[in-house]
């Protein structure tokens, strides 16, 4: 997740913000580079600029409004409190351009193919393995690989048929990916949703600017999913979102995409295995179901098979998806390639299976199963961040110059007791987007979370969700971790 | 050697459940030393998936009932013709990378005597060849757990095995896979039957060993129950991880109730 500082760097980031500016910003501003005004942000300006701040708390007041009737609410896992809070929006857009935009979908495209790629590969002969390009104890033994599934080749060969791979800025032309998010990566619902409420309350913002549009988000996801149906399916797949339940903390997710898809929001009870195949009850009677995009994970997904106590699941459906009668999106075993481990191999499958040299780079990575590269981040901990081989959310890591020593020291404690569950990446100096804060704008950190879909064709539409590090100098932008959202914008070309 | 085997188990419910779902692990493997002249697997009442092959190269075929039931009855019966391959297995068709078998389960996870039974077997065997060092761990598994029924139950674990120093052919195996591990050989947990009449001694006619992989020579079943290597006397099914893993019902019943499980293996060498 999106976690950057540099600590003696804070005060200069505290200068207010509405004029170009002039000191050497250690970070890249999205609005008001170092030469001033990015033309970009002229329209954004003048709507600032012309905005009566009465108007401004009325709109703010609005769009928390228009959230509340939606029902977009995010619960945070292990912190107690209000489980239905909002999730804080800021009306203040993130603007790319066209061109900017080209770049990073060739980046992210090219991307979710190699990982496509080497998924395909590991449960099947496991070619860059065998060329010494990974080792192949980090895939093998990794616990995310699911020997249940080797040998299977899903349909089309597609693994991972959503990939929410995030980003961060650096430059004008630098971004980095932190993390590929290959099993259920969520937060689509806020791209689609600040959007909405962008163009009802700013309707002329859109008159004036050519937004690319994102509401096809939805007719994209369901028709890869359909191209996805397995052979034995003769006719328009039936598709169903399958939801662990109510008490997820992306419940509303679920049945927002359900319900924009036009397909069936399904518990694990609600499915049944019977012969080669798997049934959704229904009350004209069962129902075949063809395409699962599930949004729980391996573990839970069938007792049969994976963990024996799980009752989110449908008992026996590895059976039939192994043996063809099922499609799951994302495919079991999917998740090896999300790992942090992993990930520092991105670049080289990129190389490995595509001849093409990677798009977008990676943040530079310290294994701490290395002992070379553990000694290091020993030494430097508290100048990095570390993080959980297998974590997300932001949950279980150290943001070393943002903790004070009693939390270095426990945290170094528990990294040299299990080493290889870690790895550790510089401070990124993260680039800054205008923020509406209370007595104006300020620039505050931004990362970006695109949404790939991989089926028959490769599709992203423009925009994806922007999260925001509310508070001044925070570099944490997880929702979990009181970040906020932007919609984000890609300009159309004249 | 033709192998005639019966393997009948009986779950009876004191109260009728709504229904059962089942994964079938009950058709021997395809590999040389094992040819099945016929074989059968009857669920009365129960809607019978494709027979498929997974990755591992296991037949795996799921069974449901979807009505109350009192009781339901696994039968499998069939020949099988039989020849000793000193316990390599060869002409099986797989796609599981070895090394994928290096990952310990909560069952297989070693602890510290196990370690130590480790080291004192391997000790000064440096130079000794893979192959004779998977020996020498399954004698010593054989050696600290003695055969005895009863004090191990089906959930017991490798490392709990250890500690109660006795157990069964699961607990053999699970301590077996662990040791291997830590010795840096795949080892996995495979599920078969065993005909065991001959020498009078008490056995488990529905048993369980471990594979080893060997460099060189691909994976080889271990037998610490028996400290020998699988011969013509055994049948394999399937394998996987642990116990759990590779077991030939994996089952779910459908409005839980009390249950009494009986099982029957009669397996019995055809006269020639």
């Amino acid at each position: 997740m999106g976690i950057f500082t540099f600590q003696s760097l804070l005060p200069l980031m505290r200068a207010r913000q509405g004029e170009a500016q002039t000191m050497a910003d250690p970070f890249f501003n999205e609005m008001y580079a170092q030469d001033g005004l990015r033309p970009l942000y002229q329209r954004l300006e003048n709507w600032y600029q012309n905005m009566p701040s009465e108007f401004r708390a009325l709109k703010q007041a609005e769009a928390e409004d228009l959230f509340r009737r939606y029902g977009i609410t995010f619960a945070v896992y292990g912190e107690g409190g209000d489980p239905d809070r909002l999730i804080p929006f800021d009306m203040f857009p993130r603007v790319f351009a066209a061109d900017e935009w080209r770049r990073l979908e060739r980046g992210i495209k090219q991307r979710a193919r190699a990982l496509n790629a080497f998924l395909s590969d590991v449960y099947d002969r496991g070619e860059i393995i065998r060329a010494g390009r990974i080792p192949a104890d980090l895939v093998y033994r990794n616990e995310a690989y699911e020997v249940a599934v080797a040998g299977f080749r899903p349909p089309l060969g597609v693994f991972n048929h959503i990939v929410g791979i995030d980003l961060v800025r650096t430059g004008p032309d630098q971004f980095y990916v932190l993390e590929d998010n290959c099993r259920t990566p969520s937060g689509v619902s806020y791209m689609l949703e600040n959007r909405e409420v962008m163009m009802r309350m700013f309707p002329h913002l859109f008159q004036e600017n050519r937004v690319a549009p994102v509401d096809n988000y939805a007719r994209l996801l369901k028709r890869t999913l359909a191209s996805v149906a397995p052979q034995k399916c003769e006719r328009d797949p039936n598709v169903v979102l399958l939801t662990p339940g109510h008490f997820n903390s992306a419940y509303y997710e679920h049945s927002f995409l359900a319900d924009l898809m036009g397909i069936e929001l399904v518990e694990g009870q609600d499915l049944f295995v019977e012969g080669d195949f798997c049934w959704m009850r229904t009350t004209e009677g069962p129902k075949k179901v063809d395409v699962i995009y599930r949004r729980i994970d391996d573990a839970f997904l069938d007792p049969l098979c994976f963990r024996p106590d799980s009752t989110l699941g449908v008992p026996g459906l590895m059976n039939v998806y192994r043996s063809g009668g099922v499609t799951i999106c994302s495919a079991p075993g999917a998740e090896v390639a999300d790992d942090k481990a992993i990930y520092t191999y991105v670049p080289e499958m990129v190389r490995f299976y595509l001849g093409e040299a990677p798009i977008l780079e990676n943040v530079p990575t310290w294994q701490c199963a290395k002992p070379d590269d553990l000694k290091y981040v020993q030494e430097n901990i508290a100048e990095l961040v570390v993080k959980e081989v297998h974590g997300s959310g932001g949950y279980g890591m150290l943001v070393g110059p943002k903790s004070d020593k009693a939390t270095i020291e426990t945290f170094a404690a528990k990294l040299a007791e299990n080493p290889s569950n870690y790895i550790a990446q510089p401070t990124l100096a993260l680039s800054t987007c205008p923020t509406f804060v209370e007595d104006g704008i300020a620039p505050r950190h931004v990362d970006l979370r695109p949404y790939c879909l991989v089926g028959r064709d490769i599709e992203l539409v423009p925009g994806g969700l922007t999260r925001v590090a509310l508070t001044e100098g925070s570099l944490v932008v997880n929702s979990s971790q009181g970040g906020g959202v932007k919609d984000t914008w890609v300009i159309a070309e004249e | 050697m033709i192998l005639n085997v019966l393997h009948k188990t009986r779950y009876d419910f004191q109260t009728p459940v709504r229904g059962i779902i089942q994964s079938l692990r009950l058709t021997p493997a395809k590999c040389d030393g094992q040819e099945v002249v016929d074989w059968r697997v009857d669920i009365p009442e129960a809607i019978m998936g494709t027979l498929f092959r997974d990755g591992a190269g296991d037949y795996i075929q799921a069974a449901s009932i979807r009505m109350p039931c009192s009781h339901i009855e696994v039968t499998v019966s069939g020949t099988v013709d039989t020849t000793d391959t000193s316990g390599v297995l060869r002409g099986h068709r797989e796609r599981v990378p070895p090394r994928a078998y290096m990952r310990a389960t909560p069952r297989t996870k070693p602890n510290r005597a196990i370690r130590d039974l480790v080291e004192t077997a391997l000790k000064g065997q440096e130079e000794t060849s893979a192959l004779e060092r998977a020996h020498l761990l399954c004698a010593a598994v054989a050696d600290a757990l003695p055969y005895k029924p009863g004090a191990t139950h089906a959930h017991t674990t490798a490392a709990e095995a250890m500690n109660a120093g006795v157990g069964v052919c699961q607990d053999h195996t699970q301590v077996l896979i662990a040791a291997a591990h830590l010795a840096d050989m795949p080892a996995r947990y495979v599920s078969g039957y065993l005909n065991a009449t001959e020498d009078g001694t008490p056995h488990e006619a529905s048993h369980a060993w471990a594979e080893i992989f060997i460099d060189g020579l691909g994976w080889v079943g271990f037998d610490a129950s028996n400290k020998s290597c699988p011969n013509e006397h055994y049948i394999r099914l399937g394998s996987g991880l642990d116990a759990q893993d590779a077991a030939p019902i994996r089952g779910l019943v459908l409005g839980g109730a009390e249950e009494k499980l009986d099982v029957t293996v009669v397996i019995e060498a055809q006269q020639q």
